[in-house]
């Protein structure tokens, strides 16, 4: 069975070679080609979920050793797979939502000349994102980190003929490649201290190390975290990842590669279990950011910016339940999984609504589209009511743990925990609440003269229909019998939290805070026209506009000075390095123009240096011997 | 221990040297018929590189192997010692490798202007051909040499050739016009060589110290590399603590310049910005890394003492490298300056590896020689196809060649993305490694070489961006994308970085025991980690142990 | 009759041919004066080889003359050929190094 686990990864990865240097003649197949090997690696997935289900859980743990892939000395990394059951979640997930979202892509980028290379990156993602989920070590896993990133990177930029767009590849990248500074600096110190990087002996060995050096490793990991998933404060990049093709924000910039960061503190348990002052940060981290987020995605207009910040905030809950240590890892991925459903459910929803109003992405210019998009309106208000929590929907199962475990932190920290996450419910259920009400329902701010909004084709609608029955359904499957935690149980080990306030406090407080936010939203949007044009708003508005001016900080502090640094390096570099090189030839030069007055020609001029010199060495000759 | 056999190292030199001398005397009207023969030649140095490759026995106990050795002038001990070890082979692999697309890729650079009168006694093409072989014959045998005075013999030689490649051939894409290119390569042209005479001509100095000093002790004078480096471990051979740190800092000063280590570089930009791309490649792919490598065969083997007391200070410069060479790249307007300052920043890398004296260290910095000649290869090779095609070397005048070249520019991106290291091509395990060798021994230094990674990714991409995307200009409309000889150069090229990014054991099986044998003259052991982690049960990777064992078996 | 007393004629010689190349233009009277010296030198030489008894001074003496006739062949070549281009033959005038 293990051999099939190169297989994951291979098929994508085949199909991205395939279609990226396949050319012209692939033109016409290419959109099916890159489908199909995404479907059969999920077919392979599910074949060895299947074995997997099987076997009792000890024994669940597959691993499969290709070759030595960098043996230096006592550095050996390998490349090697590792499926347990954290891995297996995570490769469903991908396949699953991935395969689905190729299929979308079908129709969405029918009309795109160069559709089989979208199709190409997809792939390419699909098999970097695979490899980084089975990785049987850091150095591996990094590879597939940072193959995500060159695969977010040129689908972001994917029209790049778009400044904007290549801007916001390059951004992406760049605030991505400081997050894995981080990485590759963690698994350095992991190198130095444990003699090793593969998951098996640095996490069994935790206990033999101080917790100096643990801490150390954590918080390069979570900064390599921040990066990747876009967190406080390594967030900027994913507002402007929108830029890229709507299914990519559904699969990379929603679904899945932006919660690799929770996968990696997850799957580093061990070490923030053993650093506390590590997790303190990791869930201060996750609480900021999912107020921040959240602040952020209820000041846009633009639908697909909206919806990022909403991402960037439930993200901030992931980090924020991996933070809490045992009592949260399971809440974590789970979340993450049913995360994973109704946010690309929206997104493509998003994607369908853009579709049909001629890629139009401002959501005062939207408005009344249920009647004319009925399939799109029921998927995507199925999404809106799982993310808000909605009783009895995906949501409301794993986000409603997170914030029965941050009350079980105990303490102050508790307190201010689960309040953050109490709160960041509410703004959830109001931002949430507004794009749906901007979007569907109220007037008509469009011109039925120029736009015809219009359902999607039956390939894009299906994958919205399959993705709402899993935002609808995948909670309240989970949590039968607690079967998700009884699963991931042997991999991130599991406590029950001990809350000050009991579960069903915490439930009816969610429920007050949703209510709240839904009620306040439908008075400011509901009830009231939406204006075309976007009202001044008051500061924090207006600062939450501008992602709460962090874009600015970074243009002046990093961009600019920057270049003033590079401007000034380059004069330097010419004036003082070179300036010090050239000035010792030009006094040299100097020096040779004026002996050079010496050879006038005239041979009787020579005549007297000759008997001069004659007379200086007999006159040296005799006073040495004088000596 | 002179090996009766066919001299294979002499040979691998000799081809190219008569095949620059051939090449030079086809006639005028044969331009066609020298370019194949020229590449003809290359194919067969690399044949036989090839083979030198094969015949080499990673495992075996002696230091240096297929060795030749003739007496050449006897007065002063001078002998014609050539043997390779691992870092050595890799490195001719290197050379013989890239010189045949360095000579496919300047197929045309050479040929006379259009509307030119035609001189029957001007041979530019047959010159420029030649030229390359001559400078690969004697790259490979600087390589191949275990004579101090021999390789200071081709490592000065190698100058005059490439004085003439760099002053002679222009890409003709000059802002200004023939005549003030004309100015710009000559002044780049004479100061590479004055850069590099200085150099060597300190060098000179010490390698006629390191004479005296053995004529003094030993009886006879000697530049035998072994032969110092088996006298000194026994004990005849003892240098003073003042001497061996001046002849070391002589050694050192050469190969600095050559590498080039900051603040000796600025030849670099001028030289790799005026020269043809293929020309550019061969300085910075090929003949600088004679600088490196000699840094690892003759500085750190010839005086390890005088090594470890200068390892801070040229730490210290090889970190400003890589971050000055990463800001000045990112700061500049034409396309081959911009690669010429990566390049800085990749040598302090290189330089770093060697001087953290690890395995890792090192083991990387040799693998960064290889990785970072083929990325930077395949990077600059594109960029001149680039150039070529638009007559223009400054960023600003490209924009949305994407459109309309999605070859040229796809090749471009994959170029760039090794050059900024990326996971899954070659650049960066040997990246990771010096990164990873040098923590290990210096934290601190570590971490702020680790920046660079995010300064490459910099000026990469505000390249590709500048030059590849955005709207389509209009003086880049008419451009065609990648014709076949191009693809042929650099097709191969890419295919190997990503071979060596997946699968390099290869390179590190040849390298690993030259790397341990360096480390063990310097003695300089790995330091260990701080926890001893025992197999996992369950967890560890099955046969783990077993093939430990097997490793030791072996041994 | 004391040797000293030819050396110090030779010394004389020596000063009078040395003076007359700084001083005077005309070529012809410079290779004089240069002749002047050689021969100067000369009578020095075989002074001490009779003071020191051996033959080594008079041998560096023919040496000198062998030399000094050479010079001569060439020198005049050169003179006549610069005086045939330039109808002069002062030497301040060939400072070009070229005729």
């Amino acid at each position: 069975m293990e051999n099939l686990i190169a297989l994951l990864v291979a098929a994508p990865l085949v199909g991205a070679a395939l279609l990226l240097c396949g050319g012209r003649r692939l033109d016409r197949a290419g959109h099916w080609i890159g489908s199909l090997f995404a479907v059969a690696s999920f077919a392979v997935a599910v074949v060895l979920f299947a074995d997997m289900l099987g076997k009792s859980a000890e024994h669940r743990a597959l691993h499969q050793h290709l070759f030595s892939w960098i043996p230096v000395g006592g550095f050996r990394a390998d490349l090697a797979f590792q499926l347990d059951q954290l891995s297996m979640t995570f490769v469903l997930l991908i396949t699953g939502v991935g395969s689905l979202i190729h299929i979308y892509s079908i129709g969405y980028m029918e009309h795109d000349e160069r559709r089989r290379r979208f199709f190409g990156y997809l792939n390419l993602f699909l098999a970097a994102m695979l490899l980084l989920v089975l990785a049987d070590n850091y150095l591996l896993l990094y590879v597939g980190w940072e193959g995500v990133g060159l695969a977010s990177y040129l689908l972001i930029g994917f029209w790049q003929h778009k400044p904007s767009a290549a801007t916001a590849a390059k951004k992406a990248f760049l605030v991505n490649r400081v997050g894995d500074m981080g990485l590759s600096i963690a698994i350095m110190l992991m190198f130095t201290t444990f003699g090793t990087f593969a998951f098996g002996p640095v996490l069994a060995s935790t206990g033999a190390t101080g917790e100096g050096r643990l801490t150390a490793i954590g918080l390069l990991l979570l900064l390599a975290a921040c990066g990747k998933s876009a967190q406080v404060p390594l967030q900027s990049w994913l507002g402007d990842a929108m830029e890229g093709p709507t299914p990519v924000s559904a699969l990379i910039h929603a679904a899945t590669m932006v919660t690799a960061g929770v996968y990696l503190i997850t799957r580093s348990g061990a070490i923030f279990n053993a650093a506390p002052d590590a997790q303190t940060a990791v869930v201060a981290v996750g609480a900021v950011t999912l107020l921040f987020g959240a602040i952020v995605g209820c000041a846009k207009d633009d639908i697909k910016k909206a919806l990022a910040g909403s991402t960037m905030s439930q993200i901030g809950y992931m980090v924020l339940a991996a933070g809490l240590g045992p009592i949260g890892y399971a809440f974590a991925i789970m979340h993450l999984v049913t995360h994973g459903f109704f946010k690309a459910g929206l997104f493509l929803g998003a994607g369908s609504v853009m579709h049909g109003m001629n890629d139009e992405v401002d959501m005062r210019r939207y408005g009344g589209l249920r009647t004319h998009m009925p399939i799109t309106f029921v998927t995507f208000g199925l999404g809106y009511l799982a993310i808000i929590g909605f009783p009895g929907l995906s949501g409301f199962f794993s986000k409603d743990k997170i914030i029965e475990a941050a009350f079980a932190r105990g303490g102050t920290e508790g307190w201010v925990l689960g309040g953050a996450a109490l709160l960041g419910a509410a703004i959830t259920a109001f931002y949430m609440t507004r794009v749906m009400l901007m979007t569907f329902f109220g007037e008509r701010r469009w011109d039925p003269e120029e736009v015809h909004p219009h359902e999607s084709p039956k390939v894009m609608t299906i994958p919205m229909i399959v993705l709402a029955v899993g935002s609808v359904f995948a909670g309240g499957l989970f949590s039968i019998n607690e079967a998700f935690v009884t699963w991931l149980e042997p991999v991130t080990s599991f406590a029950h939290g001990h809350s000050p306030v009991s579960a069903g406090a915490v439930t009816a407080a969610t429920m007050v805070v949703l209510l709240i936010g839904v009620g306040i939203a439908w008075r400011m949007y509901g009830r009231k026209e939406v204006p075309a044009v976007a009202p001044r708003g008051s500061l924090l508005t207006r600062a939450a506009r501008r992602d709460l001016l962090q874009d600015d900080f970074n243009h002046v502090v990093l961009v600019r000075g920057g270049e003033h640094l590079t401007r000034t390096l380059v004069y330097l570099d010419h004036s003082l390095v070179d300036g010090a090189v050239n000035g010792t030839a030009a006094s040299m030069g100097g020096l040779s123009g004026r002996l050079r007055q010496l050879q006038t020609g005239f041979v009787r001029s020579y005549a007297v240096q000759m008997l001069g010199g004659a007379a200086v060495l007999v006159a040296a000759t005799l006073l040495m011997r004088g000596v | 221990m002179a090996d009766l056999s066919f001299p294979l190292l002499t040979a691998t030199a000799a081809v190219p040297a008569v095949g620059a001398i051939a090449t030079a005397a086809v006639p005028a009207a044969k331009r066609t018929a020298a370019k194949w023969l020229a590449l003809l030649c290359s194919l067969a140095t690399l044949g036989l590189a090839l083979v030198i490759a094969f015949r080499f026995r990673p495992g075996a106990k002696e230091p240096f192997q297929l060795t030749e050795s003739h007496a050449w002038i006897r007065d002063f001990g001078v002998r014609y010692d050539l043997g390779v070890d691992g870092i050595a082979v890799a490195l001719i692999a290197l050379t013989a490798l890239l010189i045949p697309f360095v000579i496919l890729a300047g197929w045309h650079d050479a040929d006379p202007l259009e509307g030119a009168t035609p001189n029957h006694r001007w041979r530019p093409t047959q010159g420029f051909f030649a030229l390359i072989l001559a400078v690969e014959a004697m790259v490979v045998i600087s390589f191949e040499a275990t004579d101090v005075f021999l390789f200071y013999i081709f490592f000065e030689a190698m100058l005059i050739p490439m004085y003439f490649l760099i002053g002679g051939f222009g890409d003709r894409a000059g802002p200004h016009g023939e005549e003030q290119a004309a100015t710009q390569r000559s002044y780049a042209a004479v100061k590479f060589l004055l850069y590099n005479l200085v150099g060597g001509l300190i060098m000179l100095a010490a390698v006629i110290g390191l004479y005296a000093v053995t004529a003094h002790q030993l009886g006879a004078g000697t530049f035998s590399l072994q032969q110092i480096v088996e006298a000194r471990a026994s004990g005849q051979l003892t240098l003073g603590t003042g001497t061996e740190r001046l002849l070391f800092l002589g050694f050192f000063f050469a190969f600095a310049v050559k590498a080039p280590l900051w603040p000796l570089h600025t030849w670099l930009p001028n030289a790799m910005g005026e020269a043809t791309s293929p020309v550019a490649v061969l300085i910075t792919a090929v003949v600088d890394k004679v600088g490196t490598f000699a840094m690892l065969r003759f500085c750190l083997q010839l005086f390890p003492a005088a090594s470890s007391w200068a390892t801070p200070v040229i730490l210290v410069l090889a970190l400003i490298s890589i971050v000055y060479g990463a800001l000045l790249a990112v700061g500049q307007r034409d396309i081959k300056r911009l690669i010429a300052y990566a390049s800085i920043s990749h040598f302090g890398f290189i330089i770093l590896g060697i001087f953290a004296m690890t395995s890792q260290g090192q083991g990387g910095a040799t693998l960064y020689m290889v990785n970072h000649g083929i990325s930077t290869a395949a990077l600059m090779l594109v960029a001149g196809f680039l150039i070529s095609r638009r007559g223009s070397r400054l960023i600003a005048d490209y924009g949305g060649v994407q459109k309309v070249a999605p070859v040229l520019a796809g090749t471009f991106l994959v170029g760039g993305l090794a050059t900024l290291s990326l996971p899954g091509l070659a650049p960066f395990i040997s990246e990771f490694l010096v990164l990873v060798g040098t923590f290990s021994r210096y934290p601190a230094i570590g971490v702020i070489a680790t920046f660079g990674i995010v300064l490459a990714a910099l000026y990469v991409l505000v390249l590709y961006q500048r030059t590849m995307t955005g709207p389509v200009k209009a003086e880049v409309g008419g451009m065609h994308d990648l014709k076949v000889r191009e693809l042929v150069v650099v097709a191969p090229l890419i295919a190997l970085l990503l071979f060596l990014g997946v699968y390099p054991k290869p390179l590190t099986d040849i390298v690993n025991p030259a790397v341990g044998h360096t480390l063990s003259v310097v003695d300089k052991k790995d330091p260990k980690p701080t926890v001893q982690v025992n197999a996992v049960p369950g967890h560890g990777r099955p046969g783990q142990a077993v093939r430990d064992q097997d490793v030791e078996a072996a041994k | 009759m004391n040797p000293v007393y030819y050396l110090y004629l030779a010394a004389l010689l020596f000063t009078i041919g040395a003076a007359g190349v700084l001083i005077r233009r005309n070529a012809i009277v410079v290779f004089m004066c240069i002749e002047l010296m050689l021969n100067a030198c000369n009578l020095a030489f075989v002074t001490f080889s009779r003071m020191h008894g051996n033959l080594d001074g008079q041998i560096i003496a023919f040496f000198t003359m062998v030399v000094a006739a050479a010079e001569v062949v060439v020198g005049l070549a050169i003179i006549v050929s610069i005086f045939r281009t330039r109808h002069t033959a002062s030497v301040d005038d060939a400072s070009l190094m070229k005729l």
